[in-house]
């Protein structure tokens, strides 16, 4: 076969020029800061709240999302009803549209004046302009990775497993508890974790309908912008750090639970 | 004898079927699912459009014609047409390399170039300021000799390469792994050339794959709002992309004319859809051995 030098010779430049080259300059950064300096900037109070905002609403928001992306992706792979289809292919649609414009458009419907805020706003619920707003743009910018992991391992089981428990005498909610979701854990841990990772980096979508109130609904990614915006280079590299290694961390998270569910159930 | 044994086994079908849910059960699960997704992904749809057309074709049309909206446009089709055939060079490049060939390092390099997926487009975008921005490493010795990067196109086609980099690779690297070399080298073999091998025997076999990734990468590369937001200075008319004209009309107030340009985008992406849809409908198999995200 022909080519080899060439195409690996040009993959390794334009990765090591257009990826590698410049997170390298984050690291350099970062490393010309030092640990005690990347401590005493993360600690700032603003700095702090703001990661802990985008922290812990991704993790809630990724729960959300896993939680009726299994849902939806059991109901479009198991029942039938009209436009299913059209449903499944909608499910992209997060993926598909920009940020800025689901942005703009979750805060229009949430604000206390839109369609679905003038239904909350009488409950005393607050929705956009509040962390609340922030957890809601997150479960949409995280549904398609729940619904789209777990999806082809529902297709995957075997009825076979299903008829066994039912012929033995398991109920329904039995067989569905004990011999289905078993194995679609892995699946589901996966779609938490793309999720989650998905979540805390997430700008476009969040900054609209957050608010964006410093200590309140001010998400790290903001941060960056705002230290930017001030000339700090030096505090939006130190979150721009933190934020890499969480997302880092998710996909550790990941590699590990597929390999975890390669011993346990012989599959991804 | 047979009466005894049919009452002693349990009437297997007495309680309806037994490998799905309970009637109401089903129903309940699917309205449940339905409710969330039209809540979730059907109402922010349609909004961009309602709200789009508050005032009317006039104002949409108006909206859209005007000076800064013509520009942000120009501006977004000129940055896709430069990063999506450099990422799809790249893709045919890498693709080629890790899947015709075997060499050490080969699933590293894989994880690399999927590695831009898990920055964060804000950070995808700071990473670049670090590099050609006015306190960034070369950022002084560029401007000196009049090149501008950051906050002029060059910086923004940078930020959007970045965050659509692994779209069309990933796509084809697993599909060219699965078809293997057999087909190449048979043609090798007749005397082809390595050029033409890729032409008329590669090519035809990936198509559908490479349209499928560069669909994605497309749509990407015209919606990014966070990395070309940091790179690009928002001079409007000048360096806004439709993404950012879309921030400062909603920030003005101007809502009408911010859905109105918001809709173009939302059209792309339901064309984009679409077109995932038919790709996968039609060509599934073609496609296989990419997962689709």
């Amino acid at each position: 076969m022909p080519g080899f030098g060439i195409t690996l010779g040009y993959t390794l430049l334009y990765l090591g020029l257009l990826v590698l080259l410049p997170l390298g300059a984050l690291v350099t950064k970062a490393s010309s800061i030092g640990v005690t300096g990347l401590i005493a900037t993360a600690s700032e109070p603003r700095v702090a709240a703001a990661l802990w905002t985008s922290f812990s609403l991704s993790l809630i928001a990724a729960a959300v999302a896993s939680l009726f992306g299994l849902l939806v992706a059991w109901v479009l792979t198991r029942y039938d009803f009209p436009g299913r289809k059209i449903v499944d292919a909608i499910v992209d649609l997060p993926f598909a549209l920009p940020t800025a414009v689901a942005g703009i458009a979750l805060a229009a419907l949430y604000a206390p004046n839109g369609w679905v805020g003038e239904l909350l706003a009488p409950l005393g619920l607050k929705v956009a302009y509040t962390p609340l707003g922030i957890f809601v743009a997150l479960v949409f910018i995280g549904l398609p990775f729940a619904v789209r992991t777990v999806q082809p391992m529902i297709v995957e089981i075997e009825r076979e497993l299903e008829e066994a428990s039912a012929t033995l005498g398991a109920s329904r909610w039995r067989t569905v508890w004990s011999v289905l979701l078993p194995p679609l854990l892995p699946g589901i841990l996966t779609g938490f974790a793309l999720a989650f990772a998905r979540a805390v980096g997430e700008y476009g979508s969040v900054i609209f309908i957050a608010g964006n109130l410093p200590y309140v609904s001010e998400i790290a990614p903001l941060l960056i912008v705002i230290k930017l915006s001030e000339y700090d280079y030096t505090g939006a590299t130190v979150i721009a750090t933190i934020m890499l290694a969480i997302s880092f961390a998710a996909l550790l998270a990941i590699n590990l639970i597929q390999a975890w569910s390669r011993r346990r159930f012989g599959h991804v | 004898m047979s009466d005894v044994s049919s009452a002693l086994l349990p009437p297997l079908r007495a309680r309806g079927p037994v490998i799905t849910e309970r009637h109401w059960v089903r129903r309940l699960t699917i309205a449940v699912a339905l409710v969330f997704l039209f809540l979730f992904l059907i109402l922010p749809l349609v909004v961009v459009f309602v709200e789009a057309f508050r005032r009317g074709l006039g104002g949409y049309l108006a909206a859209l014609q005007e000076a800064d909206a013509q520009a942000a446009i120009r501006l977004t089709l000129t940055v896709a047409a430069i990063a999506v055939p450099l990422n799809l060079v790249f893709g045919l490049m890498a693709s080629w390399a890790i899947a015709k060939f075997a060499f050490r390092g080969k699933s590293l390099l894989i994880t690399l170039i999927d590695l831009p997926f898990s920055v964060s487009p804000v950070v995808s975008g700071l990473i670049y300021l670090l590099l050609f921005g006015a306190q960034g490493v070369w950022g002084s010795s560029f401007m000196a000799h009049g090149i501008k990067i950051a906050f002029a196109l060059p910086g923004i086609v940078l930020a959007t390469i970045f965050v659509t980099f692994p779209f069309v690779a990933r796509q084809l690297i697993p599909l060219m792994q699965e078809q293997g070399t057999a087909e190449e080298e048979a043609a090798l073999t007749l005397g082809a050339s390595g050029w033409r091998t890729f032409l008329t025997v590669t090519l035809p076999n990936i198509k559908w794959g490479l349209l499928y990734g560069v669909l994605l990468c497309n749509a990407r590369a015209m919606g990014e709002f966070g990395a070309v937001s940091v790179m690009s200075g928002h001079i409007r008319g000048l360096t806004n992309t439709i993404p950012l004209h879309v921030e400062i009309l909603y920030n003005e107030y101007n809502f009408v004319a911010a859905f109105a340009v918001a809709s173009l985008l939302a059209c792309l992406a339901l064309l984009t859809l679409a077109l995932k849809s038919y790709l996968e409908w039609r060509h599934g198999a073609a496609l296989a051995g990419g997962a689709s995200h």
